[in-house]
């Protein structure tokens, strides 16, 4: 079954001046469609200004098609009614780990959504507890989010969003703000989250390593979906992605020129062990 | 160390005043300061003196530090004091020239210095024993009757908190954008008042696009965690009276009861 379903969604961003006349149209998607099973994990990319922030705004109804249907679980986004129900099955992290934290300590912040919900004390409490522990930020439950790196901060909006219980996860550009140790610790805190409590995450990166343990892969470019496969599909084809702006992995890219200056490699390496093992069969 | 900075100046101890419910110390802090300007007698003032000295040292917060907030008002205080002192009509006991000093406006300077101290004192208590968090939900809750007069209580309060939540950030941000101004030449330091002013000016306006930036953000984060107001909202950490607190209550009813009867029994004499 599917959990997000895009049809012919298109949205333009209207600028008007003081007079409310319209000064310019943007089309920041145009013609998207797509599909997200229940469990996967699809990553989107897409260089600056593809519109793959945009289309998560989408998913989460915070911004409304200007045509095509948006379904979240079966629910219309455009329908205000399901507006709260959508938003708790699709709970949404965003770059800026400091502007979506709300409260002074890190508990508090991950019972903001549950309080919001309505849940009783108590379950709240559970909940926070069970959410913390999932992203492996217990031991901090007490700790100013001042005080935390640039990925624990990250971790907690990520619980704070597992405590409202979402059947899928929606995270705009969750380590752009972050170093490198901070990034692998939010991408391996979504795969854990993605195997274990089955969520569906939507990842939507411009960091090519972190795509490649994704099941799909979604290349969008102005605002149009131009690829989409496994990540090994993706990366065979080292030229098209490169024409989007987009870099492929280090390892795919030093294969592919390696292929290029004719030794017999296989298409798509994305990992290092992969490309010594191939290497070792080729010397046999 | 400017991200050290704590608003509010709350004072972390382990005494029974620190874990009493937020309400019951607003209340309190709100009666006590009645009381000072109720009751202008001498006794009146030593049973208050006793009260106030017995609650500081249950809550184990070093009298130094509480002092501390009387500096900030040395010079209001200064000017009240010299104002009665000599500008209160009746029976002159000193006087050099235009100058006169009455038993009155002694009795009066000395009583409105000590009201204006115990005033400080008492609420700077307040602060010390109570997170800024606690003060916020205990106000929420106190005032939460008044949203039947449209008053939008949830909204307030959240509003504090956010406003505590940021201000850390934002300071940080100051530094930061400061050093980079500072790197590039800016002086904020030399110069008159009128000169360090209008370097300001550089600081601000970025400072203020960020904080808009940034509120615009959190907006959308809130929504997309299903904020919606305070309607149909639970609470994590629910206040909840316990049995010290009733003692509290019985305690600072005692309090006002002496207060009155101390009162009565001096407009007998």
């Amino acid at each position: 079954m599917e959990m997000i379903k895009v049809e012919d969604l298109a949205f333009e961003y209207i600028r008007r001046d003081e007079d409310g006349n319209v000064e310019s149209i943007n089309r920041a998607i145009d013609g998207v469609t797509i599909d997200v099973k229940k469990g996967d994990f699809v990553a989107i990319l897409g260089a600056n200004g593809s519109g793959k922030s945009t289309l998560a705004k989408h998913i989460n109804a915070i911004l409304y098609p200007t045509e095509g249907i948006v379904w979240v679980n079966g629910m219309d986004t455009k329908d205000d009614k399901n507006l709260w129900d959508i938003r708790q099955t699709a709970g949404m992290v965003f770059q800026n780990p400091d502007n979506q934290i709300i409260a002074t300590v890190v508990e508090e912040d991950v019972g903001f959504g549950p309080e919001n919900l309505g849940i009783p004390s108590k379950e709240i409490w559970e909940r926070v507890e069970k959410s913390l522990e999932a992203v492996g930020m217990l031991e901090y439950r007490t700790h100013s989010p001042n005080k935390l790196s640039g990925g624990q901060k990250q971790r907690v909006a990520i619980a704070g969003i597992m405590a409202m219980k979402p059947a899928c996860i929606v995270l705009d550009e969750p380590t752009a703000m972050l170093d490198p140790d901070g990034r692998k610790e939010v991408i391996s805190t979504v795969r854990t989250l993605n195997k274990k409590e089955k969520v569906t995450v939507l990842l939507i990166t411009h960091h090519m390593d972190e795509v490649i343990y994704a099941d799909r892969v979604i290349v969008m470019n102005e605002g149009h979906v131009v690829m989409q496969g496994t990540p090994k599909e993706i990366f065979s084809r080292v030229d098209e992605v490169k024409s989007y702006r987009l870099d492929v992995p280090q390892v795919t890219e030093l294969a592919y020129e390696l292929t290029k200056a004719g030794l017999n490699l296989p298409e798509g390496i994305l990992s290092v062990e992969e490309f010594v093992t191939a290497l070792n069969q080729l010397s046999r | 160390m400017i991200r050290d900075i704590t608003i509010g100046q709350y004072y972390p101890a382990n005494s029974v005043i620190h874990r009493l419910d937020p309400r019951l110390k607003l209340v309190g802090t709100f009666l006590f300061i009645i009381s000072l300007f109720t009751f202008n007698t001498f006794y009146g003032y030593i049973a208050v003196t006793l009260f106030l000295v017995s609650v500081i040292k249950v809550s184990k917060v070093p009298f130094r530090f509480i002092a501390r907030g009387l500096k900030a008002v040395v010079v209001i205080l200064l000017f009240t004091v010299t104002f009665n002192l000599f500008l209160t009509p009746g029976d002159p006991i000193f006087k050099l020239g235009f100058l006169k000093i009455t038993r009155e406006g002694l009795r009066f300077a000395a009583f409105m210095g000590i009201r204006l101290m115990f005033l400080i004192l008492g609420s700077s208590l307040m602060t010390f024993t109570t997170t800024p968090n606690q003060l916020t939900d205990g106000l929420e809750k106190l005032l939460w009757p008044l949203r039947h007069i449209k008053v939008p209580v949830h909204e307030i309060a959240m509003m504090m908190s956010i406003a505590l939540r940021f201000i850390p950030i934002l300071l940080e941000e100051t530094d930061k954008i400061m050093k980079a101004q500072m790197a590039r030449g800016a002086d904020f330091e030399s110069g008159g008042i009128l000169k360090r002013a209008k370097s300001l000016i550089p600081l601000l306006v970025p400072l203020f696009v960020s904080a808009f930036r940034r509120a615009n953000d959190l907006a959308m984060a809130m929504e997309a965690r299903c904020y919606r107001g305070g309607e149909g909202r639970t609470k994590m950490k629910p206040l909840r009276y316990h049995g010290r607190d009733y003692v509290a209550y019985l305690i600072l009813l005692l309090y006002i009861a002496i207060l009155i009867t101390v009162r009565i029994l001096e407009g007998l004499l």
